[in-house]
C-alpha cells in the first residue's frame, strides 16, 4: 500500500493554475525528490500533502484512506512538515522547540515521558544540536536553526517526512548529513518527500526523482531517467557545457564527510 | 527581555500563588478607615449587622474579589490573545472586547437605564463586547491571517470609541456625561457583592474556555502552518479564545470600566520566567494580573483622603512608562 497516493491533483491559487492533474506516489521506504525550476509548484505540492492547501480536484489517499476522512490529529502523527522558511515567534530553548515535535502524540494534559525524552535526546544527537540545545533558537545561526526544525519534525516520528528545501541554509558538511539522515530514516521504514534544488544531491540521495515543470510531472523516475539533456533543456533551460565532460560526471557529488583520519589512510 | 530566567515553573506558580493571597489579605485590611477586621468577620459570620461587618461585607470584600478576578481575567487573556496572533503587542483591547464591553455600557448608561436595573450595565458591556469580537471575525473572514485580524480589531475599536465620542457629544445631561466618564475610567471601588456575583458566570465561563488551549499556543510558537499540520484546528482555536476573552474580558470590565495595560504589561513581564512558553504563560499571567491590579487598587486608597484616583486611571499611568521601558530595553537586542 502506499504512504501517499494522489490523482489528478490540481490547485488554484488565486484563479491560476498551479497543480494541473498531477500525478503523485510514495510508498515506504522511498526518498522522492521533487526538482523543478522555480514556481514549478513543488511547495504548493507539498502543502497539499502537508493539508495546507485545498484541491480544486483529484484524489488523495494517506495509507489507502481519503485523506479528508483522516483526523487532524491522526495526520499530524503521520505526516511531518518542514516548511521552507520556518521560525520561532518567541525565543524557546532548544530542547523545548524541538519537545513541541511530540504534541501530535501527547494527551492534552499528557507530559512527555521518559520515552518521548530518551527519543528527543536520540534525535538531538543525530541533528548535531545537542551542544546548543538549552540556548534560545533565535540566537542561533541559520543552519544551526534548520537542524532544530528538522529535529522537531523527526521526533514525531511520521510516516511521511515532507521537507521543503531543508538543506538550503546548511555548509556542505550539514547538507551530506542531513541528506544521510533522510535517507536512513527512510531505511528505517519512514518514507521521505523532500524539495531539492541541487540537482547533484538530489541524484545522489534520492531512491527516485519527480521533475515537475508547470504544475504537471514532467518526468519520474531514477536520476538518470529524469535528468536527461532534453529535461534540463525544457525545464531549467540549463544544457551541459561543451567541455563539461559526460551528463552523469555532472551530477556526481564530488564530496563526502571526512570523519578524521582513517587508519587505512597511507 | 531575551533571556529566560531560570525558575522553576512549579516554584514560579507557587510564588505568585503566596503574593496574591498576601495582596488580597492587604486589600482587605488597608482603607480609609481603620477597621478590626478579625472582630468584623466575627460579626459579619454571626449575622450582626454592624457597621463595621457591613464594612468587610459590603466594602472591602467585593472590592478585593473584583480586583482579583478583573486582574487576572486581564493577565490571562492579554497571554492567550498574544500566544494565539504570536504578537507580544496583542492586548484583550485589540479584537473589540473592552471597547465594545465599553460601549454597551455607556449606551445603557446614556439611556439612563444603567440607575434603573443594576444588571443594564453588565449586561450591555457583555452583549457589546460578544457583538464587538463578532463583527471584528466576521469581517477578516475565516481564513485571515494574523494581520488582517489585527487590522479588522483596529477598525471596530475606533468604531466603538467614534459612537462613546458621539453619545457623549449628544448627552442628554451633564449628570449622564459624569456617569459615562467616571465608569470609563475605570474603577473597582464602591461595587457591591451583587456587582461580583454578576461578573462572576462569565468570567469562568471566559477562564473554562481557555483551559486546555496552552499545547495549541505552544505549536502556534513554529508559526500558524506548521501548527496546523501539527493537529492544531486554527480556526477552531481563534473562536474558543475570541469568544473567552469576550465573555470574561466583557463581564469583568463592564464592571469596572476600563483598565489598561494591565493584559498588555503582565505578559511581557512574566514571559522570560516561564522560559517564553505560552503555556506555561497563561497560568502564571492570570496571577501576576490578579497581583498587579490588587496592588494597583491598594495603590489608589494610599492618597490622600479627598483624591479619588481611580484604578483604571493608575494602571495606565503606570502601564504607559513600563511598556516605553520594555520597548527600550528590547531595543538594544535587535541593532
Amino acid at each position: 500500500m502506499m504512504r501517499l497516493q494522489g490523482k489528478d491533483l490540481s490547485v488554484s491559487l488565486g484563479g491560476r493554475a498551479i497543480l494541473d492533474g498531477l500525478e503523485f506516489r510514495l510508498q515506504a521506504g522511498e526518498m522522492l525528490g521533487l526538482i523543478g525550476p522555480n514556481g514549478a509548484g513543488k511547495t504548493t505540492l507539498l502543502r497539499l500533502l502537508a493539508g495546507l492547501v485545498e484541491k480544486q480536484r483529484g484524489e488523495l489517499e494517506i495509507d489507502g484512506e481519503a485523506a479528508a476522512s483522516v483526523p487532524l490529529q491522526e495526520r499530524a502523527r503521520r505526516i511531518a512538515y518542514l516548511a521552507q522558511s520556518g521560525d520561532a515567534q518567541w525565543p524557546l530553548s532548544v530542547e523545548r522547540i524541538i519537545a513541541l515535535g511530540r504534541l501530535p502524540h501527547l494527551g492534552n494534559w499528557q507530559q512527555p515521558g521518559e520515552l518521548d525524552e530518551k527519543l528527543i535526546r536520540q534525535v538531538m544527537r543525530q541533528t548535531d544540536v545537542m551542544a546548543f540545545r538549552e540556548r534560545a533558537v533565535n540566537t542561533l545561526s541559520g543552519g544551526e536553526r534548520a537542524r532544530v526544525l528538522l529535529a522537531r519534525a523527526l521526533v514525531t516520528e511520521p510516516r511521511v517526512l515532507l521537507a521543503d528545501e531543508p538543506v538550503a541554509a546548511l555548509d556542505l558538511a550539514h547538507q551530506l548529513e542531513v541528506m544521510a539522515l533522510l535517507r536512513n530514516y527512510c531505511a528505517e521504514g519512514g518514507a521521505v518527500v523532500v524539495v531539492l534544488h541541487d540537482l547533484r544531491l538530489a541524484a545522489h540521495y534520492c531512491h527516485r526523482l519527480q521533475l515537475i515543470h508547470d504544475g504537471r510531472t514532467l518526468a519520474d523516475g531514477t536520476a538518470q531517467q529524469v535528468l536527461s539533456p532534453d529535461n534540463l533543456k525544457q525545464a531549467f533551460g540549463i544544457r551541459l557545457r561543451e567541455d563539461g565532460g559526460t551528463l552523469e560526471q555532472a551530477f556526481e557529488l564530488p564530496w563526502e564527510l571526512y570523519l578524521g583520519p582513517s587508519p587505512l589512510d597511507p | 527581555m531575551n533571556s529566560a530566567v531560570n525558575i522553576p515553573y512549579r516554584n514560579l506558580i507557587w510564588l505568585l500563588t503566596a503574593l496574591v493571597l498576601l495582596a488580597a489579605t492587604l486589600s482587605i485590611f488597608i482603607g480609609s478607615n481603620p477597621v478590626p477586621i478579625l472582630r468584623a468577620a466575627r460579626e459579619a459570620l454571626s449575622d450582626t449587622h454592624s457597621v463595621i461587618a457591613l464594612i468587610l461585607t459590603e466594602i472591602r470584600l467585593p472590592r478585593t474579589l473584583i480586583a482579583l478576578v478583573t486582574g487576572a481575567t486581564l493577565g490571562v487573556s492579554g497571554a492567550a490573545m498574544q500566544g494565539l496572533l504570536r504578537n507580544p503587542l496583542a492586548s484583550p483591547g485589540l479584537i473589540g472586547s473592552a471597547s465594545g464591553a465599553a460601549l454597551g455600557a455607556v449606551v445603557m448608561l446614556y439611556f439612563g437605564f444603567g440607575s434603573l436595573f443594576s444588571l443594564a450595565t453588565p449586561v450591555g458591556g457583555v452583549v457589546g463586547a460578544l457583538s464587538a469580537t463578532l463583527l471584528v471575525y466576521l469581517l477578516a473572514g475565516r481564513q485571515a491571517g494574523t494581520l488582517t485580524l489585527i487590522l479588522a480589531g483596529v477598525a471596530i475599536n475606533s468604531l466603538a470609541l467614534a459612537m462613546i465620542s458621539l453619545l457623549l457629544n449628544l448627552a442628554p445631561s451633564p449628570y449622564a456625561v459624569r456617569e459615562i466618564v467616571l465608569w470609563m475610567l475605570g474603577s473597582i471601588a464602591n461595587h457591591s457583592m451583587d456587582d461580583f456575583r454578576i461578573l462572576l458566570p462569565g468570567v469562568l465561563l471566559g477562564w473554562l474556555m481557555l483551559i486546555g488551549t496552552g499545547r495549541s499556543l505552544d505549536a502556534l510558537t513554529l508559526g500558524e502552518e506548521t501548527a496546523t499540520t501539527m493537529g492544531v484546528r486554527l480556526h477552531h482555536l481563534r473562536w474558543r479564545i475570541f469568544l473567552a476573552v469576550a465573555l470574561s474580558v466583557g463581564s469583568a470590565v463592564s464592571i469596572t470600566g476600563s483598565i489598561g495595560f494591565v493584559g498588555l504589561v503582565v505578559p511581557h513581564m512574566l514571559r522570560p520566567f516561564v522560559g517564553f512558553q505560552p503555556s506555561r504563560l497563561l497560568l502564571a499571567s492570570g496571577l501576576g494580573g490578579a497581583l498587579l491590579l490588587l496592588l494597583a487598587d491598594i495603590a489608589t486608597r494610599l492618597f490622600p483622603a479627598g483624591t479619588d484616583i481611580k484604578v483604571g486611571v493608575l494602571t495606565s499611568m503606570v502601564g504607559a512608562p513600563f511598556f516605553l521601558y520594555l520597548i527600550i530595553k528590547s531595543r538594544r537586542y535587535q541593532l
